[in-house]
């Protein structure tokens, strides 16, 4: 019997029970208002439907936070309690092998095809059966309880002259503010979970010696001296900075300047698609044509040098993957970001200033140079700043093209490492999260959003500061 | 008719041009028409400014007179679909002929807007830009002579000698507009356009500019665009008022607002429209 | 500049630099011009290559073999349940290997040959013939055509990518008879000097220590390895067929300019190769299991569809999670929020998470749903919450706008027959917003559609070969295949990663037409 409540499909059974308590709590509630319009005979506050959403508010709300209990702590108190009773041969296991066992119990209980495994693992999986089971048992006897309750209260405050619109609508303000209040939920996640495994792994190793160390060999040895990716962070970000802002600064320029009408619309948004595209596509691009072009033009200086007498050794490293063609591409990628926001600012630049610079005489180009130009600066800057912060933080492109080895070099041809390509490889393989491994990737992720928070919040700020002034 | 000097000649017969100030005429436009597109916005408008004197061009809204201001120094070239047509001679020189440079043309004829605009920049530099992008000062020395002047001829150098190096943006309206006229004058031009230099301005700003007006009227040829007729009265010898892109009537002020010849002109005057 | 002159002297003084002026005005213009041709050009570039690499892999080879399906290889020992021939990937298998010993006897000789003529196609080929089999059991003991891919490196050979080859056709040859060593002597007067010629062009661009270029000569289904060449003779190796089809036949010779050992395909295999595309054998055809395999440790029989489906329920996840709370968000901030410090708060979050790195999301997910609260890793239910939070400030500022640009007049005419204020945003403006928000919400969703960095770290990686059935299957997306499949040495996999790219551009292009066509339809100026 227990095993059997122990297989029971919970995730559809509770959206169907919320489903049907709440149309029968309205049900309920319409009729009883219509029932006591009829006796009264007198003008109520609320329509009857409104009565009825009341009900099935008080009705719902109750068992929909009973099943999000039921998905967050079900499996866990189940496996604890499991686990508790395990034999004493179990007590051997680590962490993650007791974790897998109970995984595969967990799908053999789910399949019920557990026929040929050995008796310990079918007895244990009937006890986890039966553990469910009486999970589920209380669940629903809870929600079901839960629901009358709730019907028979809400129910009883019906009144004529009961304001069930404004509660109802209140309910409704209270759910949308939740869902706004998901950003400052999400925000909080996110500065949480990095903060927490951050400060274990700062246990391990010392935030100076992270944040100042020269030598990173996260995967083998365990050296954690970020100071190398945060170069070839640094290396790669103004290589692709130095590719997009003046062609995004100039393509901005000569659309909202230069271009016709006809031509601006077609351009315009053949550059956002450059913003559109996957950043995977580029990393493809990157790997497949732009970095064996700059190796062979690397070669080829090298070459060119030796002959000339000009050095005896090559003087470029001339890698497979290199800072260069990581950079290039992503400066590619980053061009619309400063376009598409240098035009908008640029456009908001008043016509009477650019009038005024006309009327004395400037010739267009001064008028962009020396008037507009200087106008628009403020919004011109966050435009780069939130360009940097898409480069420092963009991952795909790096990953396939800039290489793995930390080190700190000027010459763009050889290969460095990012931030994001160190976490993205830390994170891929299968470890625990007890391993400072692991750690490492949320302390260099922490390092990358507080980074990149910087950047955007400077940035948002002389928009905003921007926008008010012109408008 | 206008005579003088073997000068132009108005093709509109009924439209008798006093002579208002003793010297010649420094611009003369010949069957001016402008098309925005399709539309037209002007109808072969024929009208002369003499020099050292203000003309004022009145009439409603939309009538055209702010897009004939902006013939005079080829603002219109700046909008997109606009086509001016007819002869604005200038010293001879039709300056809408494709060899001039609209450029050189703005340089000798200053213009001042609606709204203050100042640029962004310091007030020293709102007045120097000019004078700098037409290398018209030898140095600083030339160039603090050059902002001096043009701000004492506009008035507002007592009010703004300590602190040149404040932004434009920070001076009240009617500073900021005596500042457009200084950053105008600074580039020594012959003839200043004002399109309706003072509808921004509270009453005290619109004394002070008229005064303005008035003083720089000995040395340039003033054309000001206007929706005030006690204002066109106050600073212009000349007036010419526009109905629907045509000009109605055109002549000394005084008589154009004691006895208009024209039906049209004195229902506007008196309010029957506008 | 005093009273009395006229003042024409700085207007001169202007015309002094003017020329000056004008050149800087067209070099600026140019400039412009310029930043935009490089940016689109860098498009072009992007776009070609890729579409170029995906045009070659949206074709592929395949080879037919004759087969008798005899019963003691297909279901030895009885073994006549479907299940049991569907899994017989062996017994196919042999059947093919067989048929293609019988082709070319001469690879019965060695191991080495007999591993290289297997290698023209690989067991797992087989299967689709073999479930074919085991759905219709009376085609055992017949006779059927079975049609495998042919081998991923060998099928680039035949496409002219893999392998730097230069044809050209010889002489009208006669020839002697096999020598001791094996070789045919060829002769005909004149007949290789235009393969001479030839040789000494493709000599001109190798280094100096590079090997001499083998030559295979082919006439028909037979072909031979060239040595000794002069004007009138070579001396021919024969690696498949008879020498007598090189008689009066004007053979075609190959120059191969990369020596044997480098090469991902033998001598022996071009000359097969050859030799069964003379057959008529080979047929190029459309590269439809793109869209109906799965993912495969063999090019050729690689697909997308595991990922195509993965993408689809991690979408379904992120479009549920994201797309309500993100409009419902919007509307609490559009139309009831007080302006007060949280509001404040949450809308420097929203915009703030927006342009927070993709990867962030990722440890955050790592973190939270994996370690946290211990749901799978690999699941499409994860993804797609990751990409939900990703994606959610995205649709809020979308929604806003769209919620901002509906009048105000419309709110106080619902407020002013006494609608309430839920009942004004609900009935009135919500409506009105709602193509803009839905554009918005879509818009959001193409973004989260390429996103490959957060999937990766909830090891969304892993290779998965069936196709997920439901949000909590292991699987993976598209993006991240086309990561995997880039990693792979082999040359086969670049013009199939590209295609893959092209179909997660073409499902990126459909949103967005959506988008476009949306925008059309209900476009409205207030």
């Amino acid at each position: 019997m227990l095993q059997q409540l122990g297989q029971l499909p919970m995730g559809w059974l509770l959206i169907a029970l919320i489903a049907v308590f709440g149309s029968a709590a309205f049900f309920m509630g319409r009729v009883r208002a219509e029932s006591l319009l009829v006796a009264t005979n007198v003008r109520m506050h609320s329509r009857p439907n409104y009565h009825g959403y009341y009900v099935a508010m008080w009705t719902t709300v109750p068992i929909i936070l009973i099943a999000i209990a039921y998905g967050i702590f079900a499996e866990d108190l189940t496996r604890s309690q499991l686990t508790r009773e395990l034999p004493s041969s179990f007590d051997q296991l680590s962490q993650a092998e007791l974790r897998s066992y109970l995984e595969s119990v967990r799908l053999a209980a789910g399949t019920a095809a557990s026929a040929g495994a050995d008796r310990v693992f079918q007895a244990i999986t009937n006890r986890y059966l039966e553990l469910r089971g009486m999970v589920n048992a209380a669940t629903l006897g809870l929600l079901g309880l839960l629901a009358a309750a709730g019907i028979f209260w809400a129910q009883n405050r019906l009144k004529p002259d009961f304001r069930a619109r404004a509660l109802v609508e209140s309910g409704m303000e209270l759910v949308l503010f939740l869902c706004a209040g998901v950003a400052i939920a999400t925000t909080a996640g996110i500065v949480l979970s990095l903060l927490y495994e951050s400060l274990q792994f700062f246990q391990k190793v010392s935030a100076w010696d992270f944040l100042t160390g020269t030598r990173w060999n996260a995967q083998t040895e365990a050296e954690f001296g970020a100071l190398p990716l945060f170069f070839g962070t640094f290396m790669i970000a103004l290589i692709a900075m130095l590719v997009a802002a003046p062609i995004g600064l100039f393509s901005a320029i000569f659309l909202s300047e230069y271009a016709s009408p006809r031509a601006r619309a077609w351009i315009k948004p053949i550059l956002e698609i450059l913003a559109g595209i996957p950043t995977v596509v580029y990393g493809f691009f990157a790997l497949l044509v732009v970095a064996p072009a700059i190796r062979s033009a690397a070669i080829w200086v090298n070459e060119t040098v030796i002959q000339l007498g000009l050095a005896s050794e090559p003087i470029l490293a001339a890698q497979p993957t290199s800072a260069l063609a990581a950079g290039l591409v992503m400066g590619i990628m980053v061009i619309p970001f400063v376009s598409s926001l240098s035009d908008d600012v640029i456009n908001a630049v008043p016509q009477t200033l650019r009038d005024a610079a006309y009327a004395l005489g400037a010739t267009k180009s001064e008028t962009v140079k020396q008037v507009v130009v200087p106008a628009a600066l403020p919004g011109i800057i966050a435009a780069l700043l939130l360009a940097v912060s898409r480069a420092i933080g963009e991952t795909m492109i790096v990953v396939m093209a800039a290489g793995k080895s930390a080190r700190i070099s000027m010459d763009p041809t050889s290969d460095l490492t990012t931030i994001t390509v160190q976490i993205v490889s830390l994170m891929t393989g299968e470890t625990g999260f007890d391993d400072p491994k692991t750690l490492s990737a949320f302390a260099l992720g922490l390092v990358l959003f507080i980074v990149t928070l910087a950047f955007n919040v400077v940035a948002l700020r002389v928009v905003k500061k921007y926008r008010e002034k012109y408008d | 008719m206008d005579t003088t000097q073997g000068g132009p000649v108005m093709v509109d017969d009924s439209l008798t041009l006093p002579q208002a100030s003793d010297a010649g005429p420094r611009i003369d436009c010949r069957n001016i028409k402008v098309f925005y597109g399709e539309a037209q916005a002007i109808h072969d408008v024929s009208i002369s400014f003499p020099d050292r004197a203000v003309t004022s061009l009145i009439g409603p809204s939309g009538c055209g007179k702010s897009t004939f201001l902006r013939c005079l120094n080829r603002m219109n070239d700046t909008i997109e679909n606009c086509r001016v047509e007819g002869e604005i001679l200038m010293d001879g020189e039709n300056i809408n002929d494709a060899d001039i440079d609209p450029v050189l043309l703005r340089s000798r004829v200053g213009m001042v807007f609606q709204k203050p605009n100042p640029f962004p920049k310091s007030i020293y530099d709102n007045i120097a830009y000019g004078p700098r992008i037409h290398g018209l000062a030898n140095g600083r020395e030339d160039l603090d002579a050059i902002v001096e002047k043009s701000l004492r001829r506009a008035g507002l150098w007592d009010e703004v000698k300590d602190r040149l190096m404040a932004p434009g943006t920070s001076l009240s309206g009617g500073q900021q507009q005596r500042l457009c006229i200084a950053r105008a004058i600074a580039v020594q031009p012959e003839v200043i356009l004002m399109d309706e230099p003072c509808s921004a301005l509270d009453p005290i700003a619109t004394a002070r500019i008229e005064e303005l007006i008035d003083d720089l009227r000995s040395r340039y040829c003033i054309v000001i665009v206007t929706h005030s007729m006690q204002q066109a009265a106050r600073v212009s010898q000349r007036t010419a008022f526009f109905h629907l892109g045509h000009i109605v009537e055109l002549g000394e002020t005084n008589q154009i607002f004691t006895n208009p010849r024209e039906k049209r002109t004195e229902d506007y005057i008196t309010g029957r429209y506008g | 500049m005093t009273d009395t002159a006229r003042p024409s002297t700085p207007a001169t003084a202007a015309a002094k630099h003017l020329k000056r002026r004008r050149a800087a005005d067209g070099r600026f213009r140019y400039y412009g011009l310029s930043a935009i041709l490089v940016a689109l050009g860098a498009l072009a570039i992007l776009v070609l290559t890729i579409g170029s690499q995906a045009l070659s892999a949206a074709t592929y080879n395949v080879v037919r073999y004759d087969i008798t399906l005899d019963p003691a290889v297909i279901a030895p020992d009885g073994a006549t349940r479907p299940e049991d021939i569907s899994r017989n990937v062996e017994g196919f298998y042999s059947l093919v290997r067989d048929n293609l010993l019988a082709t070319f006897p001469e690879a019965q000789a060695d191991r080495e040959s007999r591993r290289e003529l297997s290698d023209f196609a690989t067991r797992l080929a087989v299967l689709p013939t073999a479930r074919m089999v085991a759905r219709n059991p009376e085609l055992v003991g017949g006779a059927i055509t079975l049609t495998a891919p042919l081998n991923d490196d060998l099928d680039l050979y035949l496409k002219g990518q893999g392998v730097r080859e230069r044809k050209v056709k010889a002489g009208t040859v006669s020839v002697g008879q096999a020598g001791e060593d094996g070789l045919y002597a060829l002769t005909g007067a004149g007949a290789f000097d235009p393969l001479l010629a030839a040789l000494v062009v493709a000599t001109d661009d190798l280094a100096d220590d590079a090997s001499a270029p083998g030559v295979l000569l082919t006439a028909g289904v037979s072909t031979g390895r060239l040595t000794n060449i002069t004007s009138a003779s070579a001396r021919l190796e024969l690696l498949t067929g008879q020498a007598q089809d090189f008689a009066n036949a004007r053979p075609v010779a190959r120059i191969i300019v990369s020596p044997e050992a480098e090469r991902t395909v033998s001598d022996h295999q071009i000359a097969w190769t050859l030799a069964l595309k003379a057959m008529g054998r080979v047929d190029r055809v459309l590269r439809t299991t793109l869209l109906t395999n799965s993912d495969s440790t063999y090019p050729e029989l690689a697909g997308g569809l595991s990922a195509i489906v993965g993408s689809l329920l991690t979408m379904l996840v992120t479009a549920l999670v994201a797309m309500p709370i993100g409009i419902l968000a919007a509307v609490y901030l559009e139309e009831f929020a007080p302006r007060n410090r949280i509001t404040e708060f949450i809308e420097v979050n929203i915009n703030n998470l927006a342009a927070v790195p993709s990867i962030v999301f990722g440890l955050l997910g790592a973190a939270l749903y994996i370690n946290f609260l211990g749901m799978p890793r690999s699941a499409p239910l994860v993804g797609g919450l990751v990409l939900a939070l990703m994606t959610f400030p995205v649709v809020i500022i979308a929604s806003r706008a769209a919620l901002k640009a509906v009048p105000p007049s419309v709110r106080s005419g619902a407020l002013a027959v006494g609608a309430s204020q839920m009942q004004t945003v609900f009935h009135h403006v919500v409506p009105l917003a709602a193509p803009g928000m839905l554009t918005g919400a879509i818009l959001g969703m193409a973004r989260a559609l390429g996103e490959t960095a957060p999937l990766l770290l909830i090891g969304m990686v892993a290779f998965v070969g069936d196709v997920p059935k439901g949000p909590m299957d292991e699987s993976t997306v598209m993006p991240v295949l086309i990561f995997s499949w880039s990693n792979n040495a082999e040359r086969a996999w670049e013009p199939l990663t590209a295609a893959l790219i092209v179909i997660l551009l073409a499902f990126l292009l459909l949103m967005n037409g959506l988008v476009v066509f949306l925008r059309r339809k209900y476009e409205r100026r207030w």
